[in-house]
């Protein structure tokens, strides 16, 4: 597996532990993440897999565990250990973050150009006509008319919205998109077309990514590589299409032989 | 000229109350807030905001950092929409010749301590003096993120590409920057600075001003300042540059073409005319012989 | 033997018999007149005339004093009187333009036709309690100042005719600045509705909307009102003209068929002008917001105003998300009557309610300590391996 990927891990999590109240939702969890890796966290609602993309992500801290990433100047840097200057540039530079309701994750009030100008600007980009332009490349690599760009976000349908609020988290180029349950709440057919966009995006961007998903087929579809929760415990890993047709553990056996009858 | 020390009421001050109307305490309270606000050019420093005698919303921040900063030597000028003689002016003036018995002018070149609510006098102003803004909402971002917790952080963080944003929103919708007062400002490079509802006429005044310039927010209980000679940078873009307003008219009473004009209404038929909004700059040019349209010669 | 409380028709009879006594105080000071209620506490008038929905000082007055001057209290009282009166049908629209304005300003120009008008107002007094008012008689003599008018001094107090005052914002339209304030001619106008005929349902329109405002308590209107001013659905608002003064009532019978004056009211009526910036296929333009109660009744009148405007976010396609935009949440809260019956109501009796909860909360207690036992029990065993 490692060969396909570079040598050492984007991000790497060691130890990983959550509790609320007498849930576990995190128990010992350790995984690593190479440049350009799709890993996908599968699981029940209640397994924990939200919880922890929100600590690998920096959004919660953990009991106990350690999350390095490898940041762009080179070296791992402990993500609950930065300065909270330093984790706010991570997050609207060097990441992306895909909420599973886009209105979460867009300014409901701005106009389409301005929710993909917003991280440009954060970072510095002052002139108008630039900002624009960029807003309109993005809007076409996400297969959105450019001529909605003064829109506001409400007017687009669901899966609109979602393909809005990708190109807002990708516009900086990110290398790490955290993802949580992408394409939940659109339709079958919207669900399609987006995920098939998210996996061209992905491989053109040489894009990392950690998906979290109850769905299998979504899983499938984007991850290259699985991990399987089960009341905050990672029961197995492995390859996607290995675990899916070849499920070791028996939580795996029950999942998956319970979505084939679905 | 201004005396931060204890002051004996003269003799035609309200002896009833103590001089400039606020204790000796809080008087250094609002000191120490405004000496942090200097220290930081830009940045909102709480303050434990009084009640004051008039009602919020009415310049009681402005009251407290004058009534902070104010010596019985110091010569008031109290403005509103840049002049002397509209009734909140008159109301504030009036406060504190009878809590101070200080002398007041209105003459913005014979002022030590000029206390103004959305002008900045078109009169150059100099070292020796200190402008006092009154402040409705002294939170830049407060109208793109309600949540105070979450401004702060901004500031904090140096967050401020959803300042931005707004301005962006502005070009797309109407092809230019629609914010026409209160137009936000970086002040020496870090802070943004909400300049008060001026209208943005008067930010290119603050850019590198000799006064100090106090700001006071009484119900929001904020102080911030720009320090003399401080570099004042209205936020725009480098292909939509910051631009004034301009006027197709000059000041029907003294003919001036450089100045901020109020649009007065002069009758059922919508008969309209403009004059200066700066009632002693247009006093003055009026004195040295300028006549506009409808002025005659004083 | 226990026998549980009885004798509640005594207790309430002693109730009232102590709040009476309350309500006069000590008899060895003069009882206070409605009359003087009326001439001298004015604005407590007003107040309880616009939120009890009844123009008349007298009544209001009463209410006032019945109520120990608790004004929710009164207004409470006038519109359970109200209900009682029989209704002859629908004044004609008041002209408020011909208002016999006693104050009229407008913050958006320096000045216009007619002037800006101070009239009576607690705008730039400072707020120093005035101890000559506590000594009787100490108040200074309204008389002289009358004098004082009569040379001149004071323009506006003078009865004589005044300049006209047309509404500023009828300026602004002109211009077509901004939107219109009545439908096109031509346009079906669907009949203004009746909150007090008929229930509210949502999404209610302008003219319902404006009515229950208009009887809306004047501390959560001031409350929603000010929240948009900080932030939480900014309206950008000027105050483009606020007045008061005296209007013509006008009523027509059916059998004259013309209208005739039935009297005069005390109104205050704030006219707010609100940005907007405009749609891809509309002109930018200021919009309205209006505010209108009985008697003087300013702060009213300019939230009011504020809360109008807010609630058109629907009508104007602006993305609504703060309190002051969520029509139900304001109007079904914005009733001081409604709202202190059902706050206070809590003070009323629950006793067989909170019986059930006690019982079932004793249950559940119980069902958790069995729980607890059990699973020590199970792990007894496993510890002592």
């Amino acid at each position: 597996m490692k060969t396909v990927f570079s040598e050492s891990p984007l991000l790497q999590a060691e130890g990983i532990e959550k509790r609320f109240g007498r849930v576990h939702a995190c128990n010992d969890v350790s995984l690593d993440l190479y440049p350009g890796e799709v890993l996908g966290i599968v699981g029940e609602s209640g397994s924990g897999k939200t919880t922890l993309l929100n600590i690998l992500s920096g959004r919660i801290e953990p009991e106990a565990g350690v999350v390095e990433y490898a940041v762009r100047e080179g070296g791992m840097r402990d993500v609950h250990q930065m300065g909270a200057a330093e984790r706010r540039m991570l997050m609207r530079t060097d990441w992306a973050f895909v909420h599973q309701n886009p209105r979460d994750g867009l300014r409901m009030n701005v106009s389409a150009g301005g929710n993909v100008g917003e991280r440009l600007m954060a970072v510095g980009a002052r002139h108008y006509g630039q900002i624009r332009d960029t807003a309109v490349d993005w809007l076409q690599k996400v297969e959105m008319e450019a001529g909605r760009i003064d829109d506001l976000p409400r007017t687009f349908s669901g899966g609109m919205q979602q393909r809005l609020q990708i190109a807002r988290n990708l516009v900086t180029r990110p290398r790490l998109a955290f993802m949580d349950e992408p394409t939940g709440g659109l339709d079958v057919s919207v669900q399609a077309r987006l995920l098939d966009l998210l996996r061209g995006l992905v491989g053109d961007l040489g894009l990392a990514a950690i998906v979290v998903t109850h769905d299998l087929a979504v899983a499938r579809h984007l991850s290259h590589r699985l991990a399987v929760m089960r009341r905050g415990e990672v029961v197995e890993t492995g390859l996607t299409d290995q675990v899916l047709d070849d499920p070791q553990h028996p939580y795996t056996q029950l999942l998956v032989s319970s979505i084939l009858k679905a | 000229m201004t005396a931060v020390q204890s002051e004996t009421p003269r003799a035609e001050a309200d002896s009833g109350y103590n001089f400039a109307y606020l204790d000796e305490q809080t008087k250094r309270m609002i000191r120490r807030a405004i000496l942090k606000a200097v220290a930081i050019p830009g940045y909102q420093v709480p303050f434990a905001s009084r009640e004051m005698p008039m009602p919020y919303g009415w310049g009681t921040g402005g009251v407290q950092v004058t009534a902070a900063v104010i010596g019985s030597d110091d010569v008031l000028k109290v403005i509103d929409q840049g002049s002397d003689d509209t009734t909140n002016a008159v109301s504030i003036r009036s406060f504190f010749v009878r809590t101070t018995g200080v002398e007041t002018t209105e003459k913005t070149r014979d002022a030590t301590l000029i206390q103004t609510r959305h002008r900045v006098p078109e009169t150059p102003l100099s070292e020796d003096q200190i402008l006092v803004y009154q402040v409705p909402i002294p939170e830049p971002l407060r109208f793109l993120e309600p949540r105070e917790t979450e401004t702060r952080r901004m500031h904090a963080l140096e967050d401020y590409g959803l300042m931005h944003v707004k301005l962006y929103e502005d070009i797309a919708h109407h092809g230019h920057i629609a914010t026409t007062y209160a137009y936000p400002v970086k002040v020496a490079g870090r802070y943004v600075m909400d300049p008060s509802p001026t209208p943005k006429f008067d930010n290119p005044k603050m850019n590198h001003s000799p006064a100090l310039q106090l700001f006071g927010a009484g119900r929001e209980k904020r102080i911030y300042a720009i320090p003399p000679h401080t570099e004042v940078v209205s936020l725009d873009f480098e292909d939509h540059p910051f631009e004034v307003q301009q006027w197709d008219n000059a000041c029907a009473l003294c003919g001036a073409t450089d100045s901020f004009l109020d649009e007065v209404i002069m009758d059922d038929a919508g008969k309209r005319m403009f004059v200066c909004s700066d009632s002693d700059y247009c006093e003055e040019r009026r004195a040295a012989g300028h006549v506009g349209e409808e002025g005659v010669p004083l | 033997m226990y026998v549980a409380a009885k004798g509640g028709e005594k207790a309430i009879a002693g109730a009232h018999r102590l709040l009476a006594e309350e309500r006069r105080g000590d008899p060895a000071v003069s009882e206070i007149g409605t009359d003087q209620i009326s001439e001298q506490l004015g604005r407590a008038v007003d107040r309880v005339m616009t939120e009890g929905a009844l123009f008349d000082r007298k009544l209001a007055a009463l209410a006032i004093k019945q109520a120990a001057g608790d004004l929710i209290e009164a207004i409470f009282l006038i519109r359970a009187y109200r209900t009682t009166l029989p209704r002859f049908g629908y004044s004609e629209p008041l002209k408020v333009s011909d208002m016999r304005a006693r104050r009229r300003i407008s913050a958006t120009f320096k000045d216009v036709p007619g002037g800006q008008v101070l009239g009576p107002t607690f705008d730039y007094t400072h707020r120093l309690l005035d101890f000559a008012l506590e000594a009787e008689g100490g108040a200074r003599d309204h008389s002289v100042e009358l004098h004082s008018a009569a040379t001149g001094d004071a323009l506006h107090d003078d009865p004589g005719p005044m300049d006209p005052m047309p509404r500023v914002l009828d300026q602004l339209a002109s211009e077509g600045m901004i939107e219109d304030s009545e439908a096109p001619a031509g346009d079906v106008v669907s009949p203004v509705g009746d909150i007090t005929r008929e229930p509210t349902e949502f999404p209610a329109d302008r003219d319902v909307r404006l009515q229950t405002l208009a009887r809306g308590d004047e501390g959560f209107l001031l409350a929603m009102g000010y929240s948009t001013q900080r932030g939480y659905g900014r309206t950008h608002p000027f105050a483009g003209e606020i007045r008061m003064g005296e209007v013509t009532v006008e009523f027509m019978p059916e059998e004259l068929g013309f209208p005739i004056e039935i009297g005069e009211i005390t109104i205050t009526e704030c006219e707010m002008v609100n940005q907007f910036k405009g749609t891809a296929t509309e002109k930018p333009k200021f919009t309205r917001g209006y505010g209108l109660g009985f008697g003087h009744v300013e702060r009213k009148a300019i939230s009011m105003a504020l809360v109008d405007r807010s609630l058109r976010c629907r009508d104007l396609g602006e993305e609504a998300g703060a309190p002051a935009q969520d029509e139900e949440f304001v109007l079904s809260h914005s009733d001081n009557v409604q709202a202190t019956g059902f706050v206070e109501h809590l003070k009323l009796p629950h006793y067989v309610d909170f019986q059930s909860e006690l019982e079932l909360v004793r249950r559940m207690r119980a069902e958790f300590d069995a729980a607890q036992e059990a699973k020590e029990e199970i792990a007894k065993p496993e510890a002592a391996e």
